[in-house]
């Protein structure tokens, strides 16, 4: 019986699927294939399921408007409270209705924080680490990916088994060791534990392995290139659009984090952004529109990095788990 | 294989000297080596070292200021008398402290609270996202938009929203006539309040994973179930959802190694200028105590930097038995790896 139904299925789908603008109705189809097949296709439209997919009604679209009013909810408060006049009404549903003194709030966390400071510090630092990140990952998920080598099965289990060490495992020791470097308080503290991270060279190994045909090495030697001339003219430019993705995340990664710039920087609390902004909460305890201010300066770059590169985002998320 | 090839090719071309071939095929020996050296290098320095160094600390009397002074003691905690060291004293120490009890508790109900809901939600939007959507990375992205919020922002946001006395929910509550929930007071609000924070920040970005999956299960299989009679919910649980098993094991273990580390939220959520944590240690997270131990509360004659080595070294092993015991339960689960394999295909 059910063997039949599927054979009729296909038939059914056929005609649905081929001729679009042509579809036979329910009745006709019951006349032309018989009642089991008018039943299949009737039960398929009813709940909207095509070979393309289910086709979304507009309940979809009102779930999808909801979360997303949600999700911006937050971020709208944080705004508005950071745009109150008074400290009087920073609190509840009041604070829900906008002031007029966005700026001057935004103004006087820009001065508290030192923003332009706290920016570049920031910025350094993210960028830094991604660009290296990048280029040790590609380095190595190149030579893991499709050089052969003794020890490297053992190698690579041996990263995919680092990923799993907390962060915790690791402040302690790098507290004595930047301090006994001389490096606490210093950018560099926070730069170099951050240089190359196991995930990455997993990420590139994986895309690697099937982004980069053999064919594309050999030619390469053939014609007599060196290996490192290799890797740089093939396989940099094949890994590109994973490189632009692990960029992305470690630089997001870096931007927003918190526990071991806080740890590290000590007094210097002014040489990062989220460093910053969360030491105004302590600084400035009883006015949330200044603090909500530091919150908008610290968030709104990323925003926008967000609006240019958020379909990359999207389509890096969705091509590899990726978390952290 | 196909490197044996091209190394004959190579050694035929000898040309002009011996030198250059042998540094030719030296280069090719090596380079394999010198290209994940970087990251070995690194990693030892900045990983591994440190792996053992905190072994080490966790076992002196460490102090910020006063640096090792000898074997760890735990004693009157432990209830022994005596200055004799031994290697576990920290430890015995730390085990002895019922703050660290409430930490450990407060972590694992944090990390459930925010991630069954999460994983829950993220399964549904996925079901969702997951159809012939018009404008569809405008809705990916409008999903993924909290990920760029860091977390230390989204727990000063949250501590707002649920602040005991003037936060907008309470506010809220009261207009409709319910009492205010004191969010910051009894652990099981203060940990919905935390657990809200974390999953404002990682639902859409699980979602995203979930989609992916999704996409990669072939029409035919829902169709065909459609067919044979399924509605919408019977089609979802008896033929998506197994498909979605490695995917779905993945982000569980994901989660538990975030979500067992988490700070900033709870840090940012307390409310007040000194303390931590609560002041009856409602929301103490294992991280947060750790904090508190080795670099808040810094005072001569505390091996601070030795017991909070020794709290990340117990964070460590529980991470890992959960990492196992995920292993041995993926492997009973996972009838089906192709979904995972899949996945990375799948039409972005």
């Amino acid at each position: 019986m059910s063997m039949l139904n599927n054979q009729q299925k296909k038939q059914s789908s056929d005609i649905l699927g081929t001729n679009g603008q042509k579809e036979l109705g329910v009745p006709a189809m019951e006349q032309v294939y018989g009642k089991s097949v008018a039943r299949a296709a009737a039960r398929k439209r009813n709940l909207a399921v095509t070979s393309e997919g289910r086709s979304p009604g507009w309940g979809s679209y009102a779930i999808l408007v909801i979360v997303i009013l949600v999700f911006l909810l937050p971020l709208y408060y944080a705004l508005s409270i950071a745009s109150q006049d008074s400290t009087s009404t920073q609190y509840g549903v009041e604070a829900l209705i906008p002031g007029g003194s966005l700026f001057r709030n935004i103004g006087r966390a820009f001065g508290a924080i030192s923003f332009w400071q706290a920016l570049g510090g920031t910025l350094f630092v993210a960028t830094f680490t991604s660009c290296t990140t990048v280029l040790f990952s590609t380095l190595a998920g190149y030579s893991f990916a499709k050089l052969r080598f003794r020890g490297r099965g053992f190698l690579f289990v041996f990263v995919i088994g680092t990923m799993t060490i907390p962060q915790q495992l690791s402040v302690v020791p790098l507290y004595i060791m930047a301090n006994k470097a001389g490096l606490f308080g210093s950018l560099w503290a926070v730069i170099i534990p951050s240089l190359v991270t196991a995930f990455g060279v997993f990420w590139m190994t994986q895309y690697l392995q099937d982004a980069l045909p053999y064919e594309l090495i050999e030619a390469a030697r053939v014609d007599g290139a060196s290996m490192l001339r290799t890797f740089w003219s093939v396989a940099m430019p094949a890994a590109r659009p994973a490189a632009a993705m692990l960029f992305l995340f470690t630089f997001i990664a870096q931007w927003t984090n918190y526990f071991w710039p806080m740890l590290i920087l000590g007094p210097n609390k002014n040489s990062m952004l989220i460093v910053a902004a969360a030491n105004l909460k302590g600084a400035y305890f009883t006015d949330y529109t200044i603090i909500m201010g530091g919150v908008v300066l610290t968030t709104f770059p990323l925003i926008l990095l967000f609006v240019f590169a958020g379909r990359q985002l999207v389509a890096g998320i969705m091509a590899g788990a990726v978390k952290g | 294989m196909s490197f044996t090839k091209t190394k004959v090719s190579t050694s035929s071309n000898a040309g002009p000297g011996k030198v250059r071939n042998w540094l030719g095929r030296f280069e090719w020996k090596a380079s394999p080596y010198l290209y994940v050296a970087p990251f070995f290098l690194l990693f030892s320095v900045v990983g591994l070292f440190p792996l053992f160094y905190t072994a080490y600390i966790a076992m002196r009397q460490y102090n910020t200021l006063t640096g090792d002074s000898g074997l760890a003691v735990c004693g009157a905690t432990c209830g022994s008398s005596g200055s004799v060291g031994s290697w576990f004293g920290n430890f015995s120490w730390v085990l002895h402290q019922p703050a660290f009890w409430d930490a450990l508790r407060n972590s694992f109900s944090i990390f459930l609270l925010s991630s069954v809901p999460q994983i829950i939600i993220a399964l549904w939007l996925a079901w969702v996202l997951n159809a012939n959507l018009k404008a569809k990375t405008f809705w990916r992205m409008g999903v993924l938009l909290p990920y760029i919020v860091a977390p230390s922002a989204a727990g000063i946001i949250f501590s707002q929203i649920f602040s005991d006395k003037m936060g907008a929910l309470n506010v809220l509550l009261q207009q409709f006539g319910m009492n205010p929930i004191m969010w910051h007071g009894t652990p099981f609000w203060s940990h919905i309040a935390i657990a809200t924070i974390v999953n404002f920040r990682w639902t859409g970005y699980n979602t995203l994973i979930f989609l992916a999956a999704m996409q990669a299960i072939p029409h035919e299989l829902t169709e065909a179930a459609v067919v044979d009679g399924a509605g919408k919910v019977r089609t979802f649980f008896s033929v998506t959802l197994p498909l979605l098993k490695p995917t779905l094991i993945f982000v569980i273990i994901t989660s538990t190694i975030g979500g067992l580390q988490i700070f900033d939220e709870p840090q940012m959520f307390h409310s007040g200028t000194s303390g931590y944590g609560g002041a009856n240690r409602q929301y103490l997270t294992v991280s947060t105590y750790l904090w508190n131990l080795g670099f808040n509360n810094v005072t001569i004659g505390q091996p601070n930097l030795g017991r909070a080595a020794a709290v990340a070294w117990i964070l460590f092993l529980i991470i890992v038995a959960i990492a196992i015991l995920n292993f041995c339960l993926t492997q009973r689960l996972a009838t089906s790896g192709e979904a995972k394999s899949k996945k990375k295909k799948g039409r972005a």
